[in-house]
C-alpha cells in the first residue's frame, strides 16, 4: 500500500483505534485530543521532540496511565478501565525508554518472565499441582531458546542482566516482550544510546518481527533515518498534540513537522 | 564420656531454640524474596498470630476492654472453648485477612516506591499491630495449650541412660517443633522451587513496572506471600507460645531472626534454617563453655556478634545471592 522501507504489507483493519485522548498531570498537559489508529501488521512510528508526549501515549496504551478523556478501541471493542497486568494478558507487550529489566536475573530468566501470560496451568493450579506445570515449563524454555537464537544473544544467556552493556540490555528487553507472543508490541526508543552497528542489528530484529511473526509494532524513535527505513506510517506529536499523520514520505515534507523539529514558534 | 553427653544435651537444647529462630527467620525470607523488603513486622506477626489463637480458643471477647470502657459491658469471655483445630483454622483466616488489609491499605499505594519506603511502612505496621493485638486480646501473659506433646521424652532419657549411663533430657515439645519446622521448610522449598512461581516472586521484588508489563498482578502476589508469611508466623507463634507462654516479649525474641538472616542470607530458605541452627547451638554452647569465664549472660549478645564477624567475610550471608554492584 505504501512504498516506504519495508512496507509491502497490506494495511488491514485497525487493531487499535485511539480516539481523542487527553491526559494531564496536575497542570501539565501531556496529551491533548490525540487520535490515530494502528493497523494490524504495520510498523507505526511515533516521533516528536522531547516532552512531546510520546512515552505518555505508550503508557496510556498499556494502561500505566489513565487518560482523563478519550477512548481506546482494541480489536473492535471499546476498552473500559483495565489494570496494566490484564492489558499484558490481552496481547500487548512493551519495552521501556529507561530499560526496566529484572536486574538480578539472568537474560534467560528475564525472557522467561515474559511468558507469564502464556502459562496455561493457571496460578492457583500451579501452586497445588506442579507436575503438569513443570512439563509446561520445558515448552516455555524451548520457545525462549528460539527467541535467544533470533536475537543472537546465546553467549549471554546466563549473565545477570545488570552486568550487560546497555545495547544488550535493550535486546534482552525486546526478547522479554517477544516472549509473550504479543499481538501489539510497543517499543519506546529501542535504539536510543546505541552505536551504529547495534542500531542496524536492532532495526533488523524489528523488521523481522514484523515480517515473520506478523506482530503489529508501535515504535518511538528519534533517529529519522531509522524511522524512514522501518515505519509504514508515522504519527508526529508536539506539545501533547498530534500534528501530522501519514506515510514517511509525506511526513518528511510536512511543513508543520519541519517547524516543530526546527523549533519554530506556532 | 559424661562430659561429652552433657555437651550433646546442651547442643540439642540449642538446636531446638535454633529451630524456633529459623521458623521466625523463614517468615522474613519469604517477604524479602518477593518484595525486596525486610518486613520489620514479622516478629509482631508471630506474636499477633499466637495471641489470636489463644484468644479464639479461650473464647475471649475481642476488644473487651474497649467495649467495657465505651458501653460498660464487662464481658471478657464468651464462655466457650473452641477445639484447637477450629481455633487454628480461624487464626489462619485472620492472618489471610491481615495480608489482604496490608495489601489494600499499605502496599498498593507504594507501587514503584523505593524499598526503604516499604521498609518504613513495615515499621509502622509493626507498631500498629502490636498495639492492635494488645487492644484486641489484652496484654497479660497467656498460656497456649493446644494439646502439643510436653515434658521430657522418657524414651530418649531411658535409652541414653541404659546405653551410656547418662540420661539425656530432651523436651518432647522441642522434638515436635523440630519435626514441624522440617515439614514446613520442605513444603515451602518445594513450593518455591516451582520455577514459574519462583521467577514471579523475584520479578515482583526486582521491578514493579516491568512485572506489571509482563502481566504479573502485584497485588495477587503480595496477598499470597503475606498470607504465607502469616501462616509461618502462626506456626512459629504456636511453638514459641507453647514453650514460654504468649507474651509481648515474643516480638523481641523474634528480632533474633536478624542475626540469623545475616548469617544465612536474606533470600535463602536454607540460609534461614542453617543460620537459625548455628545461632541456636552456638549461643548455648558458647554460654556453656565461655559463660563461666566471661561472667555469664552471653546469650543476649552472642548471636549479634557472631553475625557481625560473619558479615565481614561474607556480606551476602551463607546462601544469599551474591550482591553484584556495577562500578
Ligand atoms: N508520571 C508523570 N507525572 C508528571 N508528569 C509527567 C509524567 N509522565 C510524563 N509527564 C509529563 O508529560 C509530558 C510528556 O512526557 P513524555 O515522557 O510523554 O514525553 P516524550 O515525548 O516521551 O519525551 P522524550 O522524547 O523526552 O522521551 C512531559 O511534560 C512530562 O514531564
Ligand atoms: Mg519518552
Amino acid at each position: 500500500m505504501n512504498s516506504s522501507g519495508s512496507g509491502q504489507k497490506a494495511i488491514e483493519a485497525p487493531l487499535m483505534d485511539i480516539r481523542n485522548i487527553s491526559l494531564r498531570f496536575g497542570g501539565v498537559v501531556a496529551l491533548e485530543g490525540v487520535s490515530f489508529d494502528i493497523a494490524e501488521g504495520e510498523i507505526r512510528a511515533i516521533i516528536g521532540p522531547n516532552g512531546a508526549g510520546k512515552s505518555s501515549m505508550l503508557n496510556v496504551i498499556n494502561g500505566f496511565y489513565t487518560p482523563q478523556l478519550g477512548e481506546i478501541w482494541y480489536e473492535g471493542r471499546r476498552r473500559g478501565s483495565i489494570k496494566p497486568h490484564n492489558i499484558a494478558r490481552q496481547g500487548i507487550a512493551r519495552t521501556f525508554q529507561n530499560i526496566a529489566l529484572f536486574e538480578g536475573m539472568s537474560a534467560l530468566d528475564n525472557i522467561l518472565c515474559g511468558r507469564v501470560t502464556l502459562v496455561r496451568s493457571g496460578f492457583w493450579k500451579q501452586l497445588l499441582w506442579w507436575g503438569p506445570a513443570e512439563r509446561e515449563e520445558t515448552e516455555h524454555r524451548e520457545r525462549v531458546e528460539q527467541i535467544i537464537d533470533f536475537l543472537e544473544i546465546q553467549a549471554i544467556r546466563k549473565t545477570p542482566v545488570g552486568q550487560l552493556p546497555y545495547g544488550l540490555q535493550k535486546r534482552v528487553e525486546l526478547g522479554r516482550a517477544l516472549a509473550a507472543e504479543p499481538k501489539l508490541l510497543l517499543l519506546d526508543e529501542p535504539m536510543a544510546g546505541m552505536n551504529n552497528e547495534e542500531k542496524e542489528d536492532m532495526c533488523r530484529f524489528v523488521l523481522d518481527v514484523g515480517d515473520e511473526l506478523g506482530t503489529t509494532i508501535v515504535l518511538i524513535e528519534h533517529d529519522m533515518g531509522v524511522v524512514m527505513d522501518l515505519a509504514d506510517r508515522v504519527v508526529v506529536m508536539d506539545h501533547g498534540e498530534l500534528i501530522a499523520d501519514g506515510v514517511p514520505q509525506e511526513i518528511m515534507n510536512n511543513q508543520d513537522v519541519i517547524d516543530a523539529y526546527l523549533g519554530v514558534a506556532h | 564420656m559424661q562430659q561429652l553427653l552433657y555437651l550433646t544435651e546442651v547442643s540439642l537444647n540449642g538446636l531446638t531454640t535454633g529451630v524456633l529462630y529459623a521458623l521466625v527467620a523463614l517468615g522474613y525470607v519469604l517477604i524479602f524474596k518477593s518484595s525486596g523488603v525486610f518486613n520489620y513486622a514479622q516478629g509482631v506477626m508471630v506474636l499477633f498470630a499466637a495471641l489470636t489463637l489463644v484468644g479464639l480458643q479461650r473464647g475471649q471477647v475481642p476488644f473487651a476492654h474497649l467495649w467495657t470502657a465505651v458501653f460498660g459491658t464487662h464481658t471478657y469471655l464468651f464462655g466457650w472453648n473452641l477445639p484447637a483445630v477450629v481455633a487454628i483454622v480461624m487464626t489462619l483466616g485472620v492472618m489471610v485477612l491481615l495480608a489482604i488489609l496490608v495489601e489494600r491499605l499499605v502496599l498498593k499505594h507504594l507501587i514503584n516506591q523505593h524499598p526503604i519506603v516499604l521498609f518504613m511502612a513495615t515499621i509502622g505496621l509493626a507498631y500498629f499491630l502490636e498495639g492492635f493485638g494488645d487492644l484486641m486480646w489484652g496484654s497479660d501473659v497467656k498460656r497456649l495449650d493446644i494439646g502439643l506433646p510436653v515434658g521430657i521424652s522418657e524414651t530418649i532419657e531411658s535409652f541414653t541412660a541404659a546405653t551410656f549411663g547418662y540420661g539425656v533430657f530432651v523436651d518432647r515439645l522441642d522434638l515436635f517443633a523440630g519435626l514441624v519446622a522440617a515439614a514446613l521448610v520442605f513444603a515451602l522449598t518445594v513450593w518455591l522451587k516451582h520455577s514459574q512461581l519462583g521467577r514471579t516472586l523475584r520479578a515482583v521484588a526486582d521491578d514493579h513496572q516491568a512485572a506489571l508489563s509482563v502481566g504479573i498482578s502485584l497485588r495477587l502476589v503480595w496477598v499470597l506471600v503475606w498470607s504465607t508469611a502469616g501462616f509461618v508466623a502462626l506456626v512459629a507463634g504456636v511453638m514459641w507460645g507453647a514453650k514460654s507462654g504468649v507474651q509481648f516479649s515474643l516480638s523481641l525474641i523474634a528480632l533474633k531472626a536478624l542475626p540469623v538472616l545475616m548469617l544465612g542470607g536474606f533470600t535463602s530458605i536454607r540460609g534461614a534454617i542453617v543460620g537459625g541452627l548455628i545461632i541456636g547451638v552456638g549461643e548455648k554452647l558458647f554460654d556453656f563453655l565461655m559463660g563461666p569465664i566471661i561472667g555469664g549472660a552471653t546469650e543476649s549478645w552472642f548471636a549479634y556478634v557472631l553475625a557481625l564477624v560473619f558479615l565481614m567475610f561474607r556480606p551476602q550471608g551463607l546462601y544469599g545471592e551474591k550482591i553484584i554492584e556495577r562500578v
